[in-house]
């Protein structure tokens, strides 16, 4: 069994008596280390599926299991970069990562222990210049810096990142996706990210899961991306592989399934 | 944020001041520093700015009290002008600490009888505010069952429950302090509760992927979010809590600014009147600031000043 198993697994909402299905029979395996983008058109309900994952939503049908153990609540286990960062306005860059860290080592590390953990962390995210600003002092990309940090501090089995690098700007997307390759090149973490950007999700993924348009969305098709890591953007530009999955990406997201609004 | 709060039926009530800058943060706020050159010019930036605050309410003071002289200076005049006032009341300006036992106390012991009453009434509202404010907040169910209760008891005016506490507690003192806590606990429960209601489901997220406990939740989630609609329901509190005090204190009597005001009013003293209601109006102002330091303090600049 894969280490994230996600099996059959529906949603639907009732709302002021009518009930509409959001998810249908998605099924997906993921293996440890593995990066994983999820893409589709806006209300497409991936970030539905991303909440579940997490446990901030139940499903309505199927189920999820992590490492062999069943999904039901949210859990340090399964950290979420959120897309609007998320970080409490009155803590400190530092307060905001020891909140996680304090309440996930409580007890298995010292005080000592911890803020040098709280510090690595923000060393890894090269955030630890700015550990005493608060967020309202910081740029958004750094803010978002800051949230990978906490996610990542927190040792969580499955990092969950909700278009981590939606609200920004084109050139602080890039450096950040860099940064977060690198991580992942070094941890070797196992990485779920919602995506509406077709070249991040191929230069980062090992597979790109493409999401069908709702109601009752579901995955659509899984395309393996067999590209060499460490991976370069300017060297893959001019890459088959990389060229061939961007056009089979954007094939599937505006030929087979263009967007509803757009269509109509 | 008003779009988010206008969903909440508290917001119907019109003691629910905006968290954002009000207008009178601007006036309030710190000078604009001037370049740093050289001392002089330097000194004459801050002269400047000092002029342009200090100056306009001074001038118009000086107006008003003109004006007051000229018409209240006439045979026959209802009130003294601001010369007499100043005369009959120089021994009670210039030693507010005497005390001839009884009521005949200095306006030190008078103003410092009724903050304490304020301080203890407001100090249970306070916390009994913020207590039920946050569950009703939390609470759909306690939303239901107290919010309808509450929007009706907080229109009763606050002297109509003096003698229903004076009947209960069958003295003045406490008496007086239950009216400051009924006056002052309505805008802090329902500024609470709209706080309580406004946090950004981000942060009820983060509290749960972190799996945060009740009470840590409570702590480190909840009364930092809301505090700055915590601090404007306090601020509106304490200045309803000296408006309250006073009228109380003209009934219960005793040593008190409101009481103070009455016997003045009973011996025909309309200069310390007056010179009452002057401090009676520095004393609100004073304690509106203090509370709104105290914010500013406490939620780290965050809340609006």
């Amino acid at each position: 069994m894969a280490y994230l198993d996600i099996s059959d697994v529906g949603i639907s909402f009732t709302r002021s008596g009518k009930t509409s299905e959001v998810l249908q029979g998605v099924s997906l395996g993921i293996e440890q280390g593995e990066y994983i983008s999820i893409i589709g058109h806006s209300g497409c309900g991936k970030s539905t599926l991303l909440n579940i994952v997490a446990g901030l939503l139940k499903a309505s049908t199927g189920g999820i299991l992590l490492d062999g153990k069943e999904v039901n609540s949210p859990g340090p286990d399964r950290a979420v970069v959120f897309q609007n960062h998320s970080l409490l306005p009155w803590l400190t860059v530092r307060e905001n990562v020891a909140l996680a860290v304090d309440k996930v080592f409580r007890g298995r590390k010292s005080k000592a222990e911890r803020r040098a953990w709280i510090d690595e962390n923000l060393a890894l995210v090269n955030m630890l210049h700015a550990a005493d600003k608060r967020p309202a002092e910081i740029s958004g990309g750094m803010k978002q810096r800051v949230g990978i940090a906490r996610a990542l501090a927190m040792e969580p089995k499955l990092l969950l990142l909700d278009e981590p690098f939606g609200a920004l700007d084109a050139l602080t997307r890039a450096h950040l996706q860099d940064q977060v390759m690198e991580i992942h090149a070094r941890l070797g973490n196992t990485m779920l990210m919602i995506t509406h950007d077709v070249d991040e999700a191929v230069l980062l993924s090992d597979r790109i899961v493409m999401m069908t348009n709702g109601p009752a969305a579901t995955i659509g098709e899984v395309l393996p991306i067999p590209l060499e890591r460490p991976r370069r953007r300017l060297e893959l530009v001019e890459d088959a592989v990389y060229t061939h999955a961007r056009a089979a990406v954007l094939e599937f997201l505006y030929a087979r399934h263009a967007a509803p609004a757009l269509a109509a | 944020m008003s779009t988010t709060a206008a969903k909440f039926p508290f917001e119907a009530g019109t003691e629910t001041l905006p968290a954002s800058p009000r207008p009178a943060a601007a006036s309030a706020s710190a000078p604009p520093r001037a370049p740093a050159a050289s001392p002089e010019p330097r000194l004459t930036a801050l002269l400047k700015v000092a002029g342009a605050r200090v100056v306009p309410p001074v001038a118009v003071l000086a107006v008003l009290l003109l004006v007051w002289e000229i018409l209240c200076s006439r045979a026959g005049a209802g009130l003294p002008p601001p010369s007499r006032v100043l005369a009959e009341t120089w021994d009670l300006i210039v030693d507010p600490f005497y005390d001839n036992g009884g009521t005949d106390k200095g306006l030190f012991w008078h103003i410092s009888a009724s903050l304490q009453r304020v301080a203890l009434g407001f100090a249970f509202a306070a916390v009994a505010g913020i207590a039920l404010g946050t569950l009703v907040g939390q609470s759909v169910w306690a939303m239901r069952g107290l919010d309808p209760i509450f929007q009706v008891l907080r229109t009763v005016p606050p002297l109509a429950w003096l003698p229903l506490s004076l009947a209960a507690f069958r003295d003045g003192q406490p008496s007086a302090i239950f009216v400051i806590f009924i006056t002052a606990i309505w805008p802090i429960i329902i500024n609470t509760a709209v706080g309580i209601r406004n946090i950004p489901q981000d942060y009820r997220n983060v509290a749960s992927v972190l799996r945060l406990n009740q009470f840590e939740f409570f702590w480190r989630i909840m009364i930092p979010s809301a505090a700055p609609y915590i601090f404007t329901g306090l601020r509106i509190g304490i200045g309803l809590s000296w408006l309250a005090i006073v009228a109380a204190e003209m009934l219960i009597g005793g040593v008190g600014i409101g009481f103070f005001i009455w016997d003045a009013w009973n011996s025909s003293k309309m200069s310390e009147i007056i010179l009452a209601l002057i401090y009676v109006g520095l004393i609100g102002f004073v304690l509106d600031r203090i509370v709104a330091l105290v914010a500013v303090y406490v939620t780290r600049g965050t809340s609006a000043q």
